[in-house]
């Protein structure tokens, strides 16, 4: 019975993005995206490492969708495996920030006094470094690559989570079915996973789609600066920091991936302002 | 200004918080680093040596009270690649970042607020929708995107801008705007949702019952309450500009902070990136202060706080 309910309420809210145009749009692009990358393979015959000397730096064309970059290596092939890992980035480090944001706001709302002060500490210190460079500190001492940057990513972004979450769980605890879930007896972990959690989790949709974009803009803009993802792993960033030096003779190689970080982020920003509309209609766009 | 004495007290906890954090992350690193900056051919003596001034001989806590001594006092300690102490080295960059700065918050601001207030005020016409969406392209896309695209058209192709900094105003532009693109997009989003609240207020009747036409009211009276959340936003996106910064002064060739940091890490320059990143991390304490005191200055139901 209780089951039920709860995928009705997941049903309503897969029902209302298929009714706003603001949320149905974004959400096809992403998927057409995804789907490109997932099969991507299907649609080319090229590798996405393999080299081929004679044929570098060829404009688009000639079977090469967006030509070839410095080392004869087919672009569009390239862009494809990048948004690979633009989407993992996307996706890995969001979902393990939004995890343990909630696990902090939650604990730091719940178990006030000490707690409380040492976390909120802990995300104002996070908060008050920028991204990169935190980011920078976490590279320098693991070296760059995948695993890395998705731990620079988590550390960045689980602090202004953490915050949000708090202001949220405190305002449900001053809710009514909260005080007569205590009154009845319930302990303090069945009040967080019955009552408390299953709330916030409008907030942590909002949260994880809004914290989206800057993960996958970080992750491009290490890797563009060539500290974040290495060769002979494919990143979007990387793709437009190498084909830098070619910008003015070939402006394509460096704007291909760029563009399609653009769309990825466009998308979720989209998808990311109607979802918020739809489940927290209260809260303002920042 | 009981508030304010407990921001500053509060602030300073945080940045010793920092340092902490940062010294421990820098050193969680494997292996000994003074055997790492020289290579293997050197002899055991000579890493003994390096060892002793860089002082990693110590115990961490004693490194940590003394370096925290040290930073107190201005000293960052000294580089390892570039043999100067770290303090002069921000001391030189830091001019080129705050200009830079400086310039793309105001063509954040100047773009953000106009376009937030034309979109807020031709709400659903078509200068809103044009508006709205420069601005959700504003924050989406990347910095080295936008700086890209002007190198290619105003230097490239329209030749008017100069393609890398070479000390000239007119070269500071291009990536003034590459860095303050991103904020100008939000500061127009947060500015339009703000001001369309603020429209719906009583006083907003009030002003056009007295006579005042729409305009005025809008510009005089809604945009003076809208402001406030966001001034909080500047000081937020501070550190996204520092962030931004390590780009855009990377590819305009700017000797600035976010430059000095990619050196340092590209260096493997540790007392470097150590002191440049906890050096931005005071500039952003600094900058929500000053957001702090700007915001009870404007606004009155603060000041007994």
């Amino acid at each position: 019975m209780k089951k039920e309910k709860r995928q009705n309420a997941a049903a309503d809210i897969l029902r209302a993005c298929l009714k706003n145009k603001a949320a149905l749009i974004p959400g096809i692009i992403i998927l057409i995206v995804i789907a490109l990358s997932v099969f991507g393979p299907l649609l080319t015959h090229y590798d996405e490492t393999s080299q081929d000397l004679l044929n570098r730096l060829m404009p688009p064309g000639n079977g090469h969708i967006f030509g070839t970059d410095e080392l004869g290596r087919d672009v569009f092939t390239r862009v494809l495996y990048g948004t690979r890992v633009s989407l993992l980035v996307a996706l890995l480090p969001t979902a393990l920030a939004v995890a343990a944001g909630c696990a902090a706001g939650v604990c730091a709302a719940e178990f006030k006094g000490a707690t409380d002060f040492i976390i909120m500490r802990l995300a104002d210190i996070m908060l008050s470094i920028p991204g990169m460079l935190l980011a920078m500190v976490v590279l320098y001492t693991l070296g760059g690559s995948l695993t890395s940057v998705v731990i620079s990513l988590v550390l960045i972004e689980w602090g202004g989570i953490a915050v949000v979450v708090r202001t949220a769980t405190l305002e449900i605890r001053e809710s009514e079915f909260v005080e007569a879930a205590v009154s009845t007896g319930a302990g303090r972990f069945r009040v967080m996973m019955r009552h408390i959690l299953p709330n916030l989790v409008p907030t942590l949709i909002v949260l994880f789609t809004l914290n989206i974009p800057s993960s996958i803009l970080s992750e491009s803009g290490l890797s563009f600066l060539g500290i974040g993802i290495q060769p002979p792993d494919v990143s979007l960033g990387l793709m437009a920091g190498s084909s830098r030096q070619y910008l003015f003779q070939m402006p394509h190689l460096a704007l291909a991936p760029a563009g399609m970080i653009m769309v990825l982020v466009l998308s979720f920003n989209f998808l990311g302002d109607a979802l918020r509309d739809i489940l927290d209609p209260g809260r303002r766009t920042l | 200004m009981k508030g304010l004495a407990g921001r500053i007290i509060g602030v300073i906890v945080v940045l010793i918080g920092v340092v902490a954090l940062i010294f421990v992350m820098l050193r969680i690193i494997p292996g000994d680093p003074a055997s790492v900056l020289l290579n293997e051919h050197v002899s055991q003596a000579n890493i003994d040596r390096l060892t002793r001034t860089m002082g990693l001989d110590r115990s961490l806590p004693e490194q940590f009270f003394g370096y925290l001594a040290g930073v107190l006092h201005g000293d960052f300690g000294r580089s390892y690649y570039i043999q100067q102490p770290v303090s002069n080295l921000i001391m030189e960059a830091l001019p080129f970042t705050i200009k830079l700065t400086l310039l793309s918050i105001a063509f954040a601001w100047t773009f953000g607020i106009i376009s937030g207030v034309a979109s807020a005020m031709y709400n659903e016409h078509i200068i809103d929708y044009l508006f709205r969406g420069a601005a959700l392209l504003g924050i989406s896309v990347p910095v080295f995107m936008v700086a890209l695209l002007l190198q290619y058209i105003f230097y490239f192709r329209l030749s008017i801008f100069p393609l890398t900094y070479d000390g000239s105003f007119a070269s500071l532009i291009l990536p003034a705007i590459a860095l303050g693109w991103n904020s100008a997009g939000s500061i127009a989003r947060l500015m339009r949702s703000e001001l369309m609240e603020e429209l719906d207020a009583p006083y907003m009747d009030t002003a056009k019952a007295k006579g005042l036409s729409y305009r005025k009211a809008v510009l005089v009276h809604a945009l003076r309450n809208a402001a406030l959340p966001v001034i909080s936003l500047m000081a937020l996106q501070l550190s996204g500009m520092l962030s931004g910064a390590v780009i855009t002064e990377s590819i305009f060739s700017i000797p600035g902070l976010g430059k000095l940091a990619l050196t340092a890490l590209q260096t493997r320059d540790m007392p470097l990136l150590q002191g440049t990143v906890l050096f931005t991390a005071f500039l952003i304490a600094l900058g929500n202060i000053c957001a702090d005191l700007i915001n009870t200055l404007l606004n009155p139901r603060l000041r007994t706080g």
